[in-house]
């Protein structure tokens, strides 16, 4: 198979590079656009750990071609910050403690980022937080720190005036 | 108690990495790329036991875009192992020469310019086996007509271990009451997030330079010095970020040896990181046990004797198992004062991945059985299973006859406070029950059978012109937190605040020799160093603060919070950052460095401080399918004084979620060795939705060997959950689980049988 053009946006910038049509998403962004953060746990689609945002939806990054993604919106965690003043979700996360290791913080981070916007303003129960993540495997917290980084979030905690 | 007024410990604080790792800026290994930098992959054993007649890699050689072909004659040949103090604990050759011992063995490994071509590559290389007789499970291995695995070894018995005190025949002459039990305790996988990797890159200087994801970067340093014939000094370890460690991350891996054979070959950057499924099936993972376990009890409950013998799946090479073999034994009798006590433990090779190390250390299996068994006799004998852990329990000042001195103990406090929380619970539902267990762990391990007889940890101090400071350690963050730790000890110590202090860790080039993240041993130990190093720094610098202040030396000086003061009259001072300043100033350009080391001389046979527990877990079971669901898991726990209040609740409640996962949902089934499940499929690891509430009372003591009077906190309590899940579905059910994981089948099989015994 010949390589083909992609173009797409990650973060909001437009990149255009040429990938082997059977080329993951997960690994255009890591090795073709050269973001890091992004982190691959398994082959099989369990852990969570590649979850970026595509056109808002959460989507586990090994589980699409980045082809399918022409013309499309990443977002990645780097796409969370602004001008290093960091995400409601990132600050909450801070708060919490809830990262050790460090390395399913992208992907979870991008899951509760993508459910957070879907509630909008509606308070989401325990049940229903925990449902969101429950596609992300986190082997060091036992996951109750993330919820309630998530919770305080959906509570109105890290609002800004 | 310590009720001490502190600066900076007990007040939570975000790790020192936080924003690094919320904001995707954290490395790991699985992120690092040098210019020129080639991939390599593993081909490995399919056989369990076999031997090699031949390896041809002529074709592999071939296929453009390959750059190496390794095989074991590549290689200096040299068996290796993490107690390089004993010779015939080193058994391993990461590729063999002769034979491979388990499926998953390395036995030939390719560079390529892509992972996709060395991966190619695999197929094109051919190895000639000679299948052997296998074997697996311990209890065949060592039956006399069981195949050899490593020739000269006698009935595959790889390391013995006898720990005993008191007269335990006596002992069991004097019980009213004598039990006894087996059980099967199984293996579980760290299941680290990020998978063993390595980029080692060998220049023409003769110099190694490795990249990797581990616990020690000073065992690293000095085992592949090692095994490749270098000079420790001329390899350098870099660990950045590390994708969590668990017990699984300190010996050699296969990612780091063939990185680096390829490398020294080529003389170009070479990267390897495992498949999870590679991970799975060919790196080690906690150690299966069967355990035999008799107990003798006086009628009013207390503990007169107990005999215990196990024999642990060791797999095919020694690593750290023969530690868990040791730890499992001692802490089978915690925390508890057993009149008498006899262990024999027995680790025995089998063809199948090896068993070492991993959160708990061997503790979690024996507490499995000991907990359970208690709560068994205390039924038998209709008593009070919180009375009788109250009546046996540890208190300050006991000694475990010849084996260990436990200088602050808050077990009672822990029964209490577990024993209020169960009773307000009244009476459950039927099908559901809430079962005890408590337990002890070590702060760190006195042995080392590395390099030296004894552990150690030491750290470095400089302090900058403007009162910031350069703090280097040899221990490693793993996620646990440590690097946020040794920066409030240091913040506390030197008087001024956790942003001043910069860590420098993970880089053998320019931080000192530890042993790193393994056994609980980083707050006490490499605690007691930073404190060490910083009073250092700090005595020269109130040296100076007497001569500019003018100040008679009768009064005493300290610095908090950055202000350098009379102690009986603190307005009376100056500034940290002008004092330094000054200091420097008049030192020629000298700077102000402190040294700290710590080793646990005289401390004990174990540890030099232990923290103890007792944990609680709510569980509610269908008896139709024979599926678990957790309610709660309830702790009180006494890890001494608490330095980061947020990590502590973090760290517990992870060990809760890894603890939950061995007790009722994470196995590793093989068939003929080889292991059914090695993906996040079939592997069950616990998830978000079925996290149970995981509440924490800490209890306040003082551990007078820790610093500011900390100990251990995180690993411990991996070792209550699997006992105390046991004895909820005991006392909801009425049966007795014995074999790990408490998986449905087995529920429903008990429940069959004690049906079938009630007719």
């Amino acid at each position: 198979m010949k390589k083909q053009v992609l173009t797409f946006r990650v973060n909001g910038d437009e990149y255009e590079i040429l990938i082997h049509p059977k080329t993951l998403l997960a690994d255009a962004i890591r090795e073709h656009v050269g973001l890091t953060g992004t982190k691959r746990g398994c082959d099989t689609v369990s852990c969570g750990a590649c979850t970026v945002m595509v056109n808002g939806m959460s989507v586990k990054s090994c589980s699409v071609l980045a082809i399918q993604c022409e013309g499309m919106d990443i977002t990645t965690v780097e796409g969370l910050e602004e001008n290093g003043k960091l995400s409601p979700i990132q600050r909450a996360f801070l708060d919490n403690g809830s990262y050790q290791c460090g390395f399913c913080t992208p992907g979870m981070l991008m899951s509760s980022t993508a459910f957070l916007n879907e509630m909008g303003d509606k308070k989401p129960s325990e049940e229903e937080i925990r449902e969101s993540i429950e596609g992300n495997i986190c082997r060091c917290t036992g996951y109750n720190s993330i919820v309630r980084a998530i919770d305080a979030v959906a509570q109105g905690k890290y609002k800004e005036e | 108690m310590s009720h001490k007024k502190f600066s900076v410990i007990n007040t939570p604080v975000h790790n020192i990495d936080g924003i690094a790792k919320v904001t995707g800026r954290a490395t790991y290994t699985f992120d690092v790329k040098l210019p020129g930098m080639l991939y390599g992959k593993i081909l490995r054993s399919p056989h369990p036991h076999a031997k090699i007649i031949n390896i041809d890699t002529t074709r592999a050689m071939e296929l453009p875009g390959v750059h190496a072909v390794v095989t074991g004659k590549d290689t200096l040949g040299i068996k290796q192992g993490i107690w390089r103090r004993y010779e015939e604990l080193c058994d391993e050759q990461i590729l063999p020469l002769e034979k491979v011992r388990y499926i998953g063995e390395p036995v030939a490994a390719v560079a390529a310019v892509t992972e996709e071509i060395a991966e190619a590559a695999l197929d094109l290389i051919d190895v000639e086996y000679e299948v052997l007789p296998a074997v697996y499970e311990p209890l065949e291995a060592i039956k006399k007509d069981a195949p050899t695995i490593h020739e000269g070894v006698e009935r595959n018995i790889n390391v013995t271990r006898h720990i005993e005190w008191g007269d335990v025949d006596e002992g069991f002459e004097q019980a009213d009451y004598i039990r006894e039990d087996w059980f099967k305790c199984s293996g579980q996988h760290h299941m680290c997030m990020e998978t063993r990797a390595a980029v080692s890159n060998f220049t023409p200087e003769g110099k190694l330079t490795v990249w990797t994801s581990t616990q020690s970067a000073y065992y690293h340093q000095a085992l592949l010095a090692g095994v490749f014939g270098l000079r420790e000094g001329d390899v350098r370890i870099l660990a950045p970020y590390v994708g969590g460690g668990f017990g699984g991350k300190f010996e050699i891996d296969s990612a780091q040896f063939c990185s680096g054979i390829l490398s020294m070959k080529l003389h170009k950057p070479v990267k390897i990181v495992l498949t999870r499924e590679e991970d799975f099936i060919a790196s080690k993972r906690r150690t299966p046990m069967f355990y035999y376990v008799r107990t003798g009890m006086k009628k009013d409950g207390t503990f007169v004797a107990r005999e215990s013998r196990m024999f642990s799946n060791g797999g095919a090479y020694t690593g750290m198992g023969a530690t868990a073999l040791y730890l499992s034994g001692f802490f089978h009798s915690f925390p508890y004062k057993w009149q008498s006590y006899r262990y024999d433990g027995y680790r025995v090779y089998t063809n199948t991945m090896p068993s070492t190390s991993m959160r708990g250390f061997g503790a979690p299996q024996a507490m499995f059985c000991s907990e359970q068994q208690i709560d068994w006799m205390c039924a038998d004998l209709g008593l009070d299973p919180f009375e009788v852990r109250r009546k046996n329990g540890h208190t300050e000042g006991y000694e475990v006859p010849g084996q260990a001195f436990i200088a602050s103990c808050g077990l009672e406090q822990c029964i209490n406070e577990i024993e209020k929380w169960v009773k307000s619970k009244g009476k459950l539902p039927a099908n559901r029950g809430i079962g005890i267990s408590s337990c002890g762990f070590m702060s760190g391990g006195i042995f080392n059978w590395f390099d030296s007889p004894y552990s150690f940890s030491s750290a470095v101090i400089t302090i900058n012109v403007d009162g910031t400071v350069e703090l280097h350690v040899g221990c490693q963050d793993i996620g646990q937190g440590s690097n946020t730790t040794m920066a409030i000890i240091a913040a506390e110590t030197l008087g001024v605040k956790v942003e001043d202090i910069r860590v420098h860790s993970g880089d053998t080039a320019h931080c000192p020799a530890d042993l790193g993240a393994w056994g609980s041993r980083q707050t006490l130990m490499a605690g007691n160093a930073v404190k060490m190093a910083c009073e250092d720094a700090k005595k020269q610098l109130l040296e100076f603060a007497y001569a500019e202040m003018g100040i008679n030396i009768v009064y005493d000086l300290d610095i908090k919070d950055r202000w350098v003061h009379i102690v009986a009259r603190p307005e009376r001072g100056m500034k940290y950052e002008d004092l330094v300043k000054k200091a420097l100033r008049a030192k020629d350009g000298q700077r102000i460095m402190g040294r700290g080391y710590y080793t646990p001389h005289r401390k004990g046979m174990i540890s030099p401080a232990y923290s103890y527990m007792m944990q609680a877990v709510d569980a509610e079971i269908d008896p139709e399918t024979g599926k678990i669901k957790i309610h709660e898991v309830m702790t009180a726990h006494d890890c001494g004084q608490p330095i980061n209040p947020l990590g502590l609740i973090g760290q517990l409640e992870g060990a809760a979620s890894m603890a939950l996962g061995y007790a009722y949902l994470e196995d590793m089934p093989f068939e003929d060795g080889k292991m059914m499940n090695p993906n996040l499929v079939d592997y069950k690891v616990i998830r978000a939705p079925e996290m149970p509430k995981t509440d924490i009372i800490e209890i306040d003591t003082y551990e007078p060997e820790g610093p500011y009077g900390a100990k251990e906190a995180g690993e411990g309590l991996t070792n209550p959950t699997a006992a105390a899940l046991g004895n909820a579905v005991f006392n909801a059910l009425g049966i007795q689980m014995k074999e790990l994981p408490i998986t449905p089948e087995r529920v429903r099989k008990a429940l069959a049988e004690k049906k079938e015994a009630q007719k």
